[in-house]
C-alpha cells in the first residue's frame, strides 16, 4: 500500500515537473482550476495554456464560467482546487501583476474621478513613477479617442466612453498579458474596430491579449486561437488559422439558374443548397472558387456575387458547445 | 506606498462626495451654537445674585463641557461608521474593487489604505470638533477640564474602533447588513453603559455585569466613561452621577482591550478582506 503511494506520488513529481517546464514558453499555464461557490460549480475543470504572445479568444455561452476564470488568474477569486502560473509566478502572485492588465467586464470605477485623475490613480497602483505617467497618459488618451474628453469626470462619461477609458487603464503598464472581459460590449460600431486595432497592435508589439468574448466575429478577427468553455469546463482548443484553412461554405447569388446547373456544382460540393436566386455551397478550400464562377458563367448563369463565408466560428460553437447552453 | 495612494483616493472621494463639507459646515454650526449656549449660561451663572464660588462654577463649566463632548463623541462615532460602513462591501458590489486589487498590490494595502484615510479625516474631525469644544469653552470662561489630551485620545481610540468594526463588518457583509451590524453593536454598547451606570448608582451588581459583559462585546461605550472620568472635576466624580459622566469607572485594563479590540478589528477587516472572493 504504502509502495503504491509513493508510486503515485513520484508519478505527481513527474506530471509537475512537466508542469513547469512547460510554462517557459507560456503565458497562463493552469491545471486542473476549480471553483465552486456552494453548491454551484463555476468552473468545474480548467485545464489550459496559453503562449507568449497570442490572441488567445476564450469563448462559450453566459454563465461558462469565463469571467470566474479570468478572476481565478487575476487572484480576485481563490480556487477551490488545482493550481496554474500567470507569468510564470502561482496564481494570486500580486508581484506577476506588474506585467498585466486587466479590463473587467462591467467596468465600474470610480466615477467622481476624471479621466487624467483615474488613470493616475491607476498608474500610481502600478508603482509607475509621475513622470512615466505625464507621459503615457495623454498617448492612452489618444490611442483610445478621449483626448478630447481628460478633464471629465467618469460619471458624465457614456458606456462605450467608459469602455475605452477603462481598456486605457489596462494598458498603463505596457503589460506583457492583458485580460480583456467582453471588451466591446458597450461599444458602437467605430469602437469595436477601435479596440480590434489595438488588439492588433498590441499582438504586433508581443503582448498576450486574452479575450473573453462571446462576439464570435470578433474573435475570429482578432484571435489566433479559441478555447471554448462549457460549464466551467474547456471542451476544445482550436487554432483559428485551421479552422480558416479548412471548409467553407460559398454563397452565391446569380439568375437564371436551373436545376441542371445546381446538379452540375455537385462535383465541387457535396452540399449545394438552392433557393431561388441564392446558392449556398460548402467547398473544401476557397481555391475552387475561380472553377465554380467559370462553370456558372458559361453556362448563362449571370453572377452578381459569390461571398465565401469561411465556417465561421458561431458554426464551429455551437457545434463545439451545443445549443442548450447560454441559459 | 500603496497604502498612501489609498488612503488619498479615500480622502479625495468623501471630498468629491461632499462629506468633507457637510461635516465642517455642520460642525461649525454645532461650534457656534455650543459656543453661545455656553457664553450666556456661563454669564448668567457667574452674575448670579447667589454669587456662587469659583468650585461651583467650574462644577457647572465641567458638567456643559462634559455634555458638549459628549455630543462630539457621539458625532464622531457616527462619522465613524457612516463614512466607513459602505467603502468595502459598496466597492465589492459595484465591482469598482477588481481594478484596485487586479493591480500589483496586496489585498491588506487597499483595507490599511482606506483605514488610514478615515482615521485621518476622524483625526481631523476630532481636532475641530473636540478641540472647538476645549477651546470655547477655554476662550469664554477661562476653564480647562482635567486630563483633556487623554480624554480626546481615548475618544479617537473610540472612533478609530468603530472604524475597525465596520470595515471588517464591510468586508464580509452588504452595506445595508453591515449597517445594521455595526448600529447593533453600538447599540449594545450604549444601553450596557447605561445599565452599568444605573447598576452602580444603585449598587446592584447584576446590573454592574451586565454593562461590564456588554463592554467586553464592544468597549466603546467604556471607552468614552473613562475618557469623561478622566475629564471630570473632582466634585462630580464624589457626587457620583451625571448623565455625561462616569459612576463606574472603567478600569484601565478595559481601556488596553478597548485599544487591543481596535487593533485587532483592522486585522480581522484585513484578515476578512484576504480571503474573500471579489
Amino acid at each position: 500500500m504504502a509502495r503504491i503511494t509513493f508510486h503515485a506520488f513520484l508519478c505527481l513529481q513527474l506530471i509537475d515537473y512537466y508542469y513547469l517546464s512547460m510554462s517557459e514558453s507560456a503565458a497562463i499555464i493552469t491545471q486542473g482550476l476549480k471553483k465552486e461557490f456552494g453548491d454551484k460549480v463555476a468552473v468545474a475543470d480548467l485545464t489550459l495554456k496559453v503562449d507568449k504572445g497570442e490572441v488567445f479568444g476564450f469563448l462559450g455561452p453566459n454563465g461558462a464560467g469565463k469571467t470566474t476564470a479570468v478572476k481565478m488568474l487575476l487572484g480576485l477569486i481563490y480556487p477551490t482546487s488545482g493550481k496554474g502560473e500567470v507569468l510564470g509566478s502561482p496564481l494570486g502572485d500580486h508581484r506577476a501583476r506588474n506585467r498585466v492588465g486587466f479590463m473587467p467586464e462591467h467596468f465600474r470605477f470610480h466615477d467622481w474621478l476624471t479621466a487624467v485623475e483615474f488613470l493616475n490613480l491607476h498608474g500610481n497602483l502600478y508603482h509607475m513613477p509621475g513622470e512615466r505617467l505625464d507621459e503615457r497618459i495623454p498617448e492612452l488618451l489618444e490611442l483610445v479617442g478621449l483626448q478630447a474628453h481628460a478633464e471629465k469626470k467618469l460619471r458624465a462619461f457614456s458606456k462605450g466612453m467608459l469602455q475605452r477609458i477603462g481598456l486605457a487603464q489596462a494598458l498603463l503598464n505596457d503589460p506583457e498579458l492583458v485580460f480583456l472581459d467582453e471588451p466591446t460590449s458597450g461599444l458602437d460600431p467605430v469602437g469595436r474596430r477601435l479596440v480590434r486595432d489595438i488588439i492588433r497592435e498590441l499582438s504586433n508589439g508581443g503582448t498576450t491579449v486574452f479575450l473573453n468574448s462571446h462576439l464570435l466575429s470578433e474573435v475570429e478577427i482578432t484571435c489566433d486561437r479559441v478555447a471554448f468553455i462549457r460549464q466551467g469546463e474547456v471542451l476544445t482548443t482550436s487554432s483559428l488559422k485551421s479552422l480558416v484553412e479548412g471548409e467553407l461554405t460559398v454563397e452565391v447569388r446569380a439568375r437564371n439558374l436551373n436545376q441542371d446547373i445546381v446538379s452540375g456544382l455537385e462535383r465541387w460540393s457535396q452540399n449545394v443548397r438552392a433557393d431561388g436566386d441564392h446558392l449556398s455551397l460548402t467547398l473544401s478550400g476557397e481555391a475552387v472558387i475561380p472553377e465554380i464562377n467559370q462553370y456558372l458563367v458559361e453556362n448563362g448563369v449571370d453572377v452578381y456575387a459569390i461571398r465565401p463565408k469561411q465556417l465561421s466560428l458561431e458554426d464551429l460553437f455551437i457545434q463545439v458547445v451545443g445549443t442548450e447552453g447560454g441559459l | 506606498m500603496t497604502t498612501l495612494v489609498i488612503a488619498r483616493l479615500t480622502f479625495r472621494e468623501a471630498g468629491r462626495r461632499k462629506i468633507l463639507l457637510a461635516a465642517l459646515v455642520l460642525g461649525l454650526i454645532y461650534l457656534a451654537i455650543y459656543g453661545v449656549g455656553f457664553y450666556y449660561v456661563d454669564q448668567e451663572t457667574t452674575r448670579s445674585q447667589f454669587g456662587p464660588g469659583l468650585l461651583e462654577l467650574n462644577q457647572i463649566r465641567n458638567f456643559l463641557f462634559m455634555a458638549g463632548l459628549y455630543v462630539v463623541n457621539f458625532l464622531t462615532a457616527m462619522m465613524a461608521v457612516l463614512t466607513s460602513v459602505d467603502t468595502l462591501s459598496g466597492e465589492i458590489a459595484s465591482g469598482t474593487i477588481q481594478t484596485l486589487v487586479s493591480k500589483p498590490v496586496q489585498r491588506w494595502e487597499i483595507v490599511f489604505g482606506k483605514w488610514l484615510g478615515f482615521a485621518g479625516m476622524l483625526t481631523l474631525y476630532l481636532l475641530l470638533m473636540a478641540g472647538g469644544t476645549v477651546g470655547l469653552v477655554y476662550i469664554i470662561s477661562g476653564y480647562l477640564a482635567p486630563n483633556v489630551l487623554r480624554g480626546l485620545g481615548l475618544l479617537w481610540v473610540n472612533a478609530v474602533l468603530l472604524l475597525g468594526v465596520s470595515l471588517a463588518g464591510g468586508a464580509i457583509l452588504s452595506t445595508l447588513a453591515n449597517g445594521v451590524l455595526v448600529f447593533g453593536l453600538f447599540g449594545i454598547a450604549f444601553i450596557g453603559g447605561w445599565i452599568e451606570q444605573i447598576g452602580s448608582f444603585i449598587q446592584n451588581q447584576t446590573a454592574v455585569n451586565v454593562g461590564i459583559i456588554s463592554s467586553l462585546i464592544i468597549p466603546s461605550e467604556a471607552l468614552w466613561k473613562r475618557a469623561a472620568f478622566e475629564m471630570q472635576s473632582p466634585l462630580v466624580a464624589a457626587l457620583g452621577f451625571s448623565p455625561f459622566t462616569a459612576a463606574s469607572m472603567p478600569s484601565l485594563l478595559m481601556v488596553l482591550y478597548g485599544m487591543v479590540y481596535a487593533l485587532l478589528a483592522l486585522l480581522l477587516a484585513i484578515g476578512l478582506f484576504n480571503r474573500r472572493d471579489l
